[in-house]
């Protein structure tokens, strides 16, 4: 069989780019770009009704009060605070280890309870969460370039779990109390 | 200075456009790949707090959304704060349903990594989010994410 030769037409690729517009576009205009960030909250487990409440009395040093009430204002610790000093006095309650009576014993027994109103904006209570994750946050972060003299996203995982255990985040959700959602 | 002086006459030269196929099908990849489709309708408006301490989500496929503010059509459905589930608005009961159906449609494996995030809006009372959060715990959804903008937050 005699093998003809024949000559492959050239495609015209002009068009290409118009067809390739046109995808991009399509596809700008029906997705959406996602900014799925957001604080990380793990919520206690629903209590078995037949069986009491564990028993876990805390030493009352060692808990840190936070009450944001139905006007958005902040109670630490039984005294009015304002927002810009919440995160410097949640460090000083997980760095105590001991030293001054009313702050906590050690930072592994530390626990921040935070309760809110049931009238108390979402916004705000953001906000107060953030403070205190940013309190924890720094803590870790001073505690590991002491430690491990590297930043605390450097660790290594092992090295992480071991400041994690040392600044444990417990940020505890306190079931609201109800004085005044009002009318909103 | 003769040797920068313009021949008369010359024709514009062409720009060769050869490679604008190329640069546009990477921009439509980079589209392709970093977004994802609209796929439901936004009911309610949810202006997030803004806030510092963010993690991103590890999976987008594994996280549950519940809407939560003030109607968008507010001359239909009012002002008060609903809850979109999907794409309608659910009540408060409806919740842990809603949460069980979509853990549900998941395989078994990745079950335990689904995350639910609340986007709510910023002048939503916390009776309501309570209330939200009492039926996650009731259907064992226990890893949340309050949605966030991420920024300098705002002092007062």
């Amino acid at each position: 069989m005699a093998r003809h030769k024949r000559n492959i037409p050239e495609i015209n690729a002009g068009s290409m780019a118009d067809i390739a517009f046109l995808l991009l576009v399509f596809f700008l205009v029906t997705t959406q770009m996602d900014t799925d960030k957001g604080l990380r909250v793990r919520l206690p487990p629903k209590l078995d009704e037949n069986q009491p409440p564990p028993d876990t009395k805390q030493h009352d040093r060692d808990v840190l009060r936070v009450l944001v009430n139905a006007n958005d204002q902040l109670l630490v610790e039984d005294k009015l605070m304002r927002i810009e000093e919440l995160t410097e006095f949640t460090k000083r309650h997980l760095t105590n280890e001991g030293r001054l009576p009313n702050f906590a014993e050690s930072s592994e027994k530390a626990i921040v309870s935070l309760q809110n109103d049931r009238g108390t904006t979402y916004g705000r209570y953001v906000q107060v969460y953030n403070e205190l994750k940013r309190a924890y946050n720094e803590v870790r972060e001073e505690y590991s370039r002491a430690k491990f003299n590297k930043s605390y996203e450097a660790l290594s995982v092992t090295d992480k779990n071991a400041v994690d255990d040392k600044y444990p985040i417990k940020i505890s959700e306190a079931e609201p109390v109800d004085y005044g959602e009002g009318n909103n | 200075m003769a040797k920068f002086r313009k021949k008369k006459g010359d024709k514009s030269q062409t720009i060769n456009t050869s490679s604008l196929p190329d640069i546009v099908f990477m921009l439509l990849f980079f589209f392709m790949v970093a977004t994802k489709m609209r796929d439901k309708e936004v009911m309610v408006k949810t202006v997030t707090p803004v806030a510092s301490e963010v993690e991103r989500v590890e999976k987008k496929s594994w996280v549950n959304y519940i809407l939560v503010g003030p109607p968008q059509n507010a001359e239909r459905d009012g002002t008060a704060p609903r809850i979109q589930l999907d794409d309608k608005y659910g009540s408060v009961e409806e919740v842990d349903e809603f949460i069980i159906l979509k853990r549900n449609e998941q395989p078994e494996a990745i079950r335990d990594y689904l995350t639910t995030a609340i986007k709510g809006d910023k002048t939503v009372r916390m009776g309501l989010m309570t209330d939200i959060k009492q039926e996650l715990r009731n259907a064992n959804a226990l890893k949340l994410l309050y949605s966030s903008t991420e920024g300098k937050v705002q002092k007062d």
